[in-house]
């Protein structure tokens, strides 16, 4: 803020952050040597390593940083801060190759179940890593990296904090790394996608709030009266992450010394509180979330504007207000009392109607544009992830009527909606999404190839394909397995019979995974040679140069 | 476009969003007040109604090896192929037993009800094999079923259990809300071992405290308790507590 020369003072940041990162370090250095747990051991002295790396980057940049803070306008213009965005986009390309190739591997273990390798790599242990991985790592660093970007250029202001947005991105990313590592030692909670224990968990906890806080402060930074749709969508997802986080983890932990802790709820209640968070972490990390992506990249790359501003509001409040009450779909048929059953199909068969209003605002902001389809791939992949959005909020209310549910519960099809979901909407507006930031925060004119994204699409798409009509016929066709009677009314298949039936549809969505897999690979290699390879772009098409819209 | 959009504001309602959407607390708190309705709504009432609450007569705390056992279950992921939930149809009752009770779960931090079976249902797996034949499934699932998909667990037979911070955890059940008693807590140790030393006073006295306790050496391949021995007892109690001769169905129907 200041704009004459002073001497160089350690600003209070610094000092507080170093404090921080040098007590949590003792803490860490102390449970290590106390604790009789090996694992745990070894994540306190990970935690021990990262603050002292923390530490001494704070040394190194007070080092090399000049007096002044970094000015929050230049020339008029605002002074954004990209560098933990450019780094959380990196890690998000990172985890996405490491939780596909995870996922490509586990699906192959059903097929072929000698590829457990027993016990780090069996498909218990394996599989919260492809979850948590795909979802958490690669979706979380996307959302990280997009809505720190989004809201500054939609706010047209520099990014709240100086250390602060540092210290998400990297926090975060070592959540990842503890939560990982911690389900191949054997350390989880067992709540699906919530697996963490107590401690990462707290430590969750605390880079959210500062996220929060990041996120926040921008906003009120914000040069534009409004706050942009995107924002809210945001907002919302950060919100109430924080909300189901701490509601689905409260755990007390065994002692300090123990990474083992026991939830405090139990039996039913704990069933409600895990499918309120799991049916929500999909509410509101996987589809609020990258909705904001949709509400700003699709717009900006037709270069229309959003096609209702009343269906945004609408599409906001009406999708924010049902989502919650869909949890109890995932418990049909069970302990949970009939009514809370009802009432969570209900909203979610009602949920049908916000989803499409979002859909259709998507899709319409093409209008005019549609012919950017036919040329340009990265407005494709964005588009097409919207239509599978579409498809897969039409299967999910279905599929949460008792009666549908009653055949597709514990099944394939399950797995199936959910990657039509993951891989055809969340993947795809993530690597359009990607295709778009990469070139704006390397200052690139274009991307290297056009043509690799295109190649891109079709294979993912067919992956895409393989995965779930294979998923939808082994689904329904267990599902109807277990249910069959002989004319004499006996069951007719006995469990294994119809394990057995499920092996070629296993090998086909490996294969369907693979594929996804390998144009993976093909955006990374795009990514890689945008970075290294492309021409600059020009001063005056720099994005960061131009007023925000 | 947040320009483009301030161009399309008319009606009343409409415009009044302005007020929010200038004003980031009021959206903060507007979207606090949307998102937990729906949870309170569902959530609460589960801590008061009678259906979800009820004691069925049967049911007790884990013994400390059951629980060992299941906290492996647990460490393992064992949940993501194995539901412990029967539904309330017709194939899943025939194929699986009664269908499962709120309060079979009660004591469980946490619930382990699972989502997807790539495996059977285990809820009521107890009694139904015998331990010879959970130690060779669990070491090579696919001497005993040839067209199992599951992954091997030999080393749980060879690995000892470690005991050293068991009664810590039985500690924290206690304090999340699963009643042991004083007399459970002051033996925990004592009816670890009891637990793979039949036809001993100590045995009997564990049967005394957890009533139903199943008392074997699980895996006798092992002189020492291994989480083999664990893991098999606890599979061995699953479902086996509640007599279903008794169990009054009618009782919660109003």
């Amino acid at each position: 803020m200041q704009t004459v020369s002073q001497p160089k003072s350690v600003w209070s940041g610094e000092i507080g952050l170093i404090s921080v990162l040098a007590i949590l370090g003792l803490l860490c250095l102390y449970i290590a040597a106390k604790t009789i747990e090996p694992a745990y051991a070894f994540h306190m002295a990970l935690g021990v390593i990262a603050a002292a790396l923390g530490i001494f980057a704070i040394f190194q940049r007070y080092n090399s940083r000049p007096a002044e803070r970094p000015p929050l306008e230049i020339n008029g213009l605002p002074n954004y801060n990209f560098g933990p965005v450019k780094f959380t986009t990196i890690m998000a390309l990172f985890w996405g190759f490491a939780g596909m190739a995870v996922g490509v591997y586990i699906a192959s273990e059903l097929a072929y179940p000698d590829l457990n390798l027993a016990p780090w790599f069996n498909f218990g242990r394996l599989r919260p890593l492809h979850t948590s991985a795909v979802i958490f790592a690669f979706g979380g660093n996307v959302l990280l990296a997009s809505s720190f970007y989004v809201v500054q250029r939609s706010c047209r202001a520099r990014l709240a904090g100086d250390l602060a947005p540092w210290f998400v991105v990297l926090g975060y990313n070592f959540f990842i790394l503890i939560a990982g590592t911690g389900y191949l030692l054997g350390i989880t909670e067992s709540k699906e996608y919530a697996e963490p224990e107590w401690y990462a968990d707290v430590w969750l906890t605390i880079v959210w709030v500062v996220y929060l806080l990041v996120f926040l402060g921008t906003i009120f930074r914000r040069k534009e009266p409004h706050i942009f749709v995107a924002n809210w969508f945001y907002l919302a997802f950060i919100l109430t992450i924080a909300m189901l986080h701490i509601g689905n983890n409260a755990a007390v932990p065994v002692s300090l010394v123990s990474s083992k802790s026991y939830i405090l709820w139990s039996g039913v209640q704990d069933a409600m509180f895990q499918w309120w968070y799991g049916h929500n972490a999909v509410g509101f990390f996987l589809t609020a979330g990258f909705l904001a992506i949709m509400y700003y990249f699709v717009p900006k790359r037709a270069e229309r504007p959003i096609y209702s501003y009343r269906l945004s509001i609408i599409h906001f409040w009406s999708l924010i207000f049902l989502y919650i009450w869909a949890g109890p779909h995932h418990l049909h048929y069970t302990a949970l009392p009939d009514w809370t059953q009802t009432l969570g199909m209900t909203f979610s068969v009602m949920l049908w109607m916000p989803s499409w209003g979002g859909m259709i605002n998507g899709l319409l902001t093409l209008s005019g544009a549609w012919d950017k389809l036919r040329t340009d791939p990265v407005l494709r992949m964005l588009v097409v992830s919207v239509a599978f959005y579409g498809m897969s909020t039409f299967e999910g209310p279905a599929m949460s009527i008792k009666a549908v549910n009653s055949l597709s519960h514990y099944t394939d099809w399950t797995v199936g909606h959910v990657h039509s979901g993951a891989l055809g909407w969340v993947a795809f507006v993530s690597f359009g999404a990607l295709y778009c930031l990469v070139p704006w925060l390397w200052n690139k004119r274009e991307l290297y190839s056009l043509r690799l994204v295109s190649w891109h699409f079709w294979i993912a798409t067919l992956g895409i394909v393989l995965y779930i009509t294979s998923m939808w016929v082994s689904g329904i066709l267990q599902g109807l397995m277990w249910r069959s009677y002989t004319p004499l009314g006996y069951l007719e298949y006995s469990f294994i019979e119809t394990v057995a039936a499920m092996h070629p549809f296993y090998v086909i969505r490996a294969l369907g995974g693979a594929l996804f897999l390998l144009g993976y690979c093909l955006m990374l290699y795009n990514v890689y040679m945008t970075i290294t390879a492309s021409e600059q772009a020009a001063p005056v098409a720099q994005p960061s140069l131009q007023p925000a819209e | 476009m947040s320009n483009s959009s301030q161009t399309h504001h008319g009606g009343s309602l409409f415009s009044r969003h302005d007020i929010i959407e200038k004003n980031p607390i009021l959206l903060v708190i507007g979207i606090l007040i949307m998102v937990a309705i729906g949870g309170l709504v569902e959530i609460v009432p589960l801590f008061y109604l009678r259906s979800t609450i009820e004691t069925v007569q049967g049911m007790r705390p884990y013994t400390p090896l059951e629980l060992a056992g299941r906290n492996i279950y647990v460490r393992e992921g064992c949940y993501l192929c194995h539901s412990q939930m029967i539904r309330s149809l017709r194939d899943e009752v025939e194929r699986y037993g009664h269908y499962s009770l709120a309060a079979e779960s009660m004591y469980d931090h946490p619930f382990q009800w699972g989502s997807k079976r790539n495996g059977p249902d285990i809820a009521r797996v107890g009694g139904k094999y015998t331990d010879a034949w959970h130690v060779a499934h669990l070491a090579d699932p696919r001497s005993v079923v040839p067209q199992s998909i599951m992954p091997s667990y030999g080393f749980l037979m060879t690995t000892p259990l470690d005991t050293r911070a068991l009664v810590a955890n039985v500690e924290t059940n206690r304090e999340v809300g699963v009643p042991y008693t004083d007399e459970q807590m002051a033996n925990v140790m004592a009816d670890l071992r009891a637990q793979v030393t039949p036809d001993t006073p100590e045995a009997a006295a564990l049967i005394k405290r957890y009533p139903k306790a199943v008392v074997r050496k699980f895996n006798p391949a092992s002189a020492e308790i291994t989480e083999g021995d664990a893991v098999i007892a606890y599979l061995q109690m699953l479902g086996t507590l509640v007599d279903f001769k008794l169990y009054d169905d009618k009782a919660n129907l109003r």
